[in-house]
């Protein structure tokens, strides 16, 4: 309830800031649309902006769980294999050079303009902090349990199912946190580079069409979208490692 | 009860060094055939560094010289390891975690042995709960029934005692000589106590090296009251802070 509160009470005074600054400078509404005019916008094309969002929301989804699947297994297979470490995280590391945003176009280039770049996009972006996250945490495995598996000649692929993957969950569950932010804005460039549908394409077309007010309706729901996510991500992973525990 | 293989005994000679600095010149210990045999000494004389190479998990020591068992075969397969810290799987519950050696082998699990070990350490009500909502002395008794679970021959003790508290330690070392009888078992322990109570052969390990104590004459386990038990515990002492 008081959490309720706290977040009512600062989204009042962002919105009262926002307002008393459009006043006092007067800018116009192509420049800063007032709260007022955006909450207008937005309820007045409720079904155009649902649209679009829905299109990115299946975007940003598609793309996070293939990109969590894809740095899971990609994690568990460098912890299994020495070799693999010694090729792939050299690769992975510079292709963490390559600006993302400068792939996109070229994803346009080969995939064209629907769903997939955009998917794609969003998968590359958290493809690396999960990956990172989850094999950090296999790499951490408390050392004694690890004599024990040994004392008890263990199999090393059962000494991962058993016990490096369970001990790296907690690891894991903070690289999907950080994914769940970052897969929104790799969708979001996937759009702007080249789409017809989707919240970020919305945007650019309202921005062209000087609806500021309706770019800003976008752009609202995108955050509140990109924060729903987080705050469902981060309360499934914090139930998974409680539940783990206890 | 459960089938146990005969238990060897193990001789361990030689020197240590991890990356060039010696740990221990010249030890020779022998652990006896289906006895306890206490190691007893500070810490930082190398006495883990000995269980560790004869667990089989010193790779990264240099050990120039000789572990033989009796029977000649290899030490690898047939030890089971218990030590001061549970190493507990906390995402597991009492039972899987008794299990976990025969899961990580990928064998078929003896859940007859499991409940029966279960019963016999006093955990039968508790079998399906985590290790976070045992107790300390209930986590090391889970410790205690996985390690025999294992069914194997020679056991290796890391002060698995010692982060207990008077009481619980001294349940725990009857219970342990009750169910680790008739097995090859080497105890490291730094309580003089502990040693009088359990040791058939007792050795104190200092920089100097390694001197064997005759233990007192009755069987183990000893009451920790017993005149002799008292009179060895205060000579483990001494020679605990007077050698070199």
């Amino acid at each position: 309830m008081i959490r309720v509160l706290r977040i009512a009470a600062v989204t009042g005074v962002i919105l009262l800031l926002w307002h008393m600054l459009v006043v006092m400078t007067g800018l116009p509404a192509f420049i800063l649309p007032s709260p007022m005019r955006v909450a207008t916008a937005l309820f007045s094309n409720l079904e155009l902006i649902g649209h679009h969002a829905t299109v990115t929301i299946a975007e940003v989804l598609i793309g996070l769980c293939l990109g969590a699947v894809l740095g899971v297994v990609t994690a568990i297979s460098l912890a299994l294999s020495p070799v693999s470490r010694l090729v792939v995280r050299p690769m992975m590391v510079i292709s963490q050079a390559l600006p993302v945003f400068a792939l996109a176009p070229v994803l346009t280039l080969w995939l064209g303009y629907g769903l997939w770049p955009k998917i794609i996009m969003a998968l590359l972006i958290i493809y690396f902090p999960v990956t990172s996250a989850f094999f950090d945490g296999l790499m951490q495995t408390p050392r004694g349990m690890l004599d024990m598996a040994n004392v008890m000649q263990g199999k090393s692929w059962q000494i991962m199912r058993y016990i490096r993957i369970p001990s790296a969950i907690p690891a894991l569950a903070s690289g999907l946190r950080l994914a769940a932010v970052y897969a929104p804005i790799g969708a979001i460039i996937g759009e702007w580079v080249g789409a017809s549908q989707g919240l970020g394409y919305l945007m650019l077309l309202a921005n062209g069409r000087a609806k500021i007010d309706l770019m800003f309706a976008a752009l609202i729901v995108l955050a509140l979208l990109t924060l729903l996510l987080h705050g469902s991500v981060d309360r499934l992973c914090s139930y998974v490692v409680k539940r783990q525990q206890t | 009860m459960m089938q146990v293989p005969p238990s060897p005994e193990i001789q361990f000679v030689g020197d240590a060094s991890i990356s060039g600095m010696s740990v221990f010149q010249q030890v020779e210990m022998t652990v006896g055939a289906g006895q306890w045999t206490c190691l007893l000494g500070q810490s930082g004389v190398g006495k883990t560094t000995i269980l560790r190479l004869l667990a089989g998990l010193g790779s990264y020591v240099d050990h120039n010289g000789e572990i033989i068992a009796s029977d000649g075969q290899q030490l690898a397969g047939r030890i089971s390891l218990m030590a001061q810290s549970d190493n507990l799987m906390p995402w597991l519950d009492v039972f899987d975690n008794i299990v976990i050696g025969s899961r990580l082998r990928g064998d078929a699990v003896d859940s007859t042995l499991a409940k029966d070990l279960i019963e016999q350490v006093g955990l039968s009500s508790h079998s399906h709960k985590k290790p976070n909502a045992l107790s300390g002395g209930q986590r090391q008794r889970v410790a205690l029934a996985r390690t025999l679970m294992e069914s194997r021959p020679i056991v290796l003790l890391d002060e698995p005692f010692s982060a207990l508290d008077a009481r619980i330690r001294a349940e725990m070392q009857e219970l342990a000589a009750r169910l680790f009888a008739g097995k090859t078992v080497c105890l490291i322990t730094h309580d003089p106590g502990e040693a009088a109570r359990l040791g058939e052969v007792i050795y104190v390990m200092s920089t100097s090296g390694l001197r064997q104590i005759n233990p007192p004459s009755s069987s183990v386990i000893r009451p920790y009251d017993a005149p002799d038990v008292l009179a060895c515990q205060g000579q483990l002492l001494r020679l605990l802070r007077e050698m070199p």
